[in-house]
């Protein structure tokens, strides 16, 4: 995909490319079963059968490399940080993350030596879910926002002017 | 076996090393000085008298302002007799004191704790790393004068600033 990405002129065919693209890409965003606080258990409960993540096409894998999504669902100390990195790292592209819960979002009450004060720090959010923990509902909001940020976004049509990488620029 | 633990059999054996703690209500508790703690130990494992063959836990105090500032606080019990007893160990600053890793084995992880938190250097110790904290932290957090954010580095912008005059004690003595 990387040759092709971002690439062409906005028309009929790469708009109706982009729309097929994008809606596979949503219809199946699947999580690591990766937990570190009790959001995890909010977690957990979403993806069971009263709030049924299964309906948004949210599957949990139990493995980074065949996963889309990572919920980071829990306080993240800074000895844990690089661990949750290296899990991103290993996630195949395109890769969204969601930070579920106050601590994840800012570091919540744990302002202290050892929590990272939000996971912004280390990983690029796309979703912060808000609660302490946030409930089921919540994160099922989450995932169908991430799911509209997705089917804005273009994949083989030129970005938007304001967001045009240099290399492209250079090639226009 | 007696009704009533035999303290005085250890305050004999150790003529004036080692002393009661007359304070503690709870159990029975001695305070000896670190040259001391060793062969105390030793004594209190070995002895038919006592056997306290299980080290249930070691925790570290921190005193600040008051002098002697540290304190080391060792729970022993005896699985054969069902005697518990507390040891009091008071350690000068930079706090310094023996393993007794070689008496129990389980000595190695609570003492890692104790260095990892109040930064207690044990002599002798295998494998002093810290057990909680990641390897560069910096500082002992569990200590009075310790801030509640943690040293200002690269990437800790919230934390606070260290004074010039308390530059890691405790690494020199590495």
């Amino acid at each position: 995909m990387g040759i092709l990405t971002n690439q062409f002129q906005d028309n009929v065919f790469f708009a109706t490319a982009d729309s097929i693209i994008n809606w596979s890409r949503k219809s199946s965003l699947w999580p690591e079963t990766f937990g570190i606080a009790c959001c995890a258990i909010e977690m957990i409960s979403a993806g069971c059968a009263r709030y049924d993540l299964d309906r948004f096409g949210v599957v949990f894998r139990s493995s980074p490399r065949q996963s889309d999504v990572m919920i980071i669902a829990g306080t993240v100390t800074k000895k844990m940080a690089p661990i949750v990195r290296r899990l991103y790292d290993q996630m195949p592209e395109p890769r969204y993350v969601i930070a579920m819960g106050t601590c994840a979002i800012s570091g919540g009450v744990y302002n202290t030596y050892a929590v990272v004060q939000g996971s912004d720090l280390f990983v690029p959010v796309d979703v912060h879910v808000a609660g302490c923990p946030p409930r089921p509902d919540a994160l099922l909001h989450g995932f169908v926002e991430l799911q509209k940020k997705i089917a804005a976004s273009r994949v083989l049509r030129r970005e938007e002017p304001g967001a045009v990488p240099a290399s492209i620029k250079e090639g226009a | 076996m007696p009704d009533q633990f035999p303290l005085e059999k250890i305050i004999e054996h150790f003529n004036g090393r080692v002393v009661v703690d007359k304070d503690v209500t709870d159990m029975p508790c001695v305070i000896v000085t670190p040259k001391d703690l060793v062969e105390l130990c030793f004594y209190l494992r070995d002895n038919r008298a006592f056997r306290f063959n299980f080290m249930s836990d070691i925790c570290g105090v921190d005193f600040l302002p008051q002098l002697p500032r540290y304190q080391l606080v060792y729970h022993l019990f005896s699985i054969p007799l069902g005697w518990r007893l507390r040891i009091k160990c008071l350690l000068e600053d930079p706090p310094k004191a023996p393993t007794i890793t070689d008496v129990w084995t389980t000595a190695n992880w609570h003492e890692r704790e104790a260095y990892d938190m109040y930064g207690i250097v044990f002599e002798g110790h295998p494998d002093l790393r810290r057990i909680y904290m990641w390897e560069e932290f910096d500082g002992w957090p569990m200590r009075r004068d310790f801030p509640l954010r943690g040293y200002k580095d690269q990437y800790n912008p919230m934390g606070a600033e260290r004074p010039a005059e308390q530059k890691n004690p405790v690494e020199d003595i590495l």
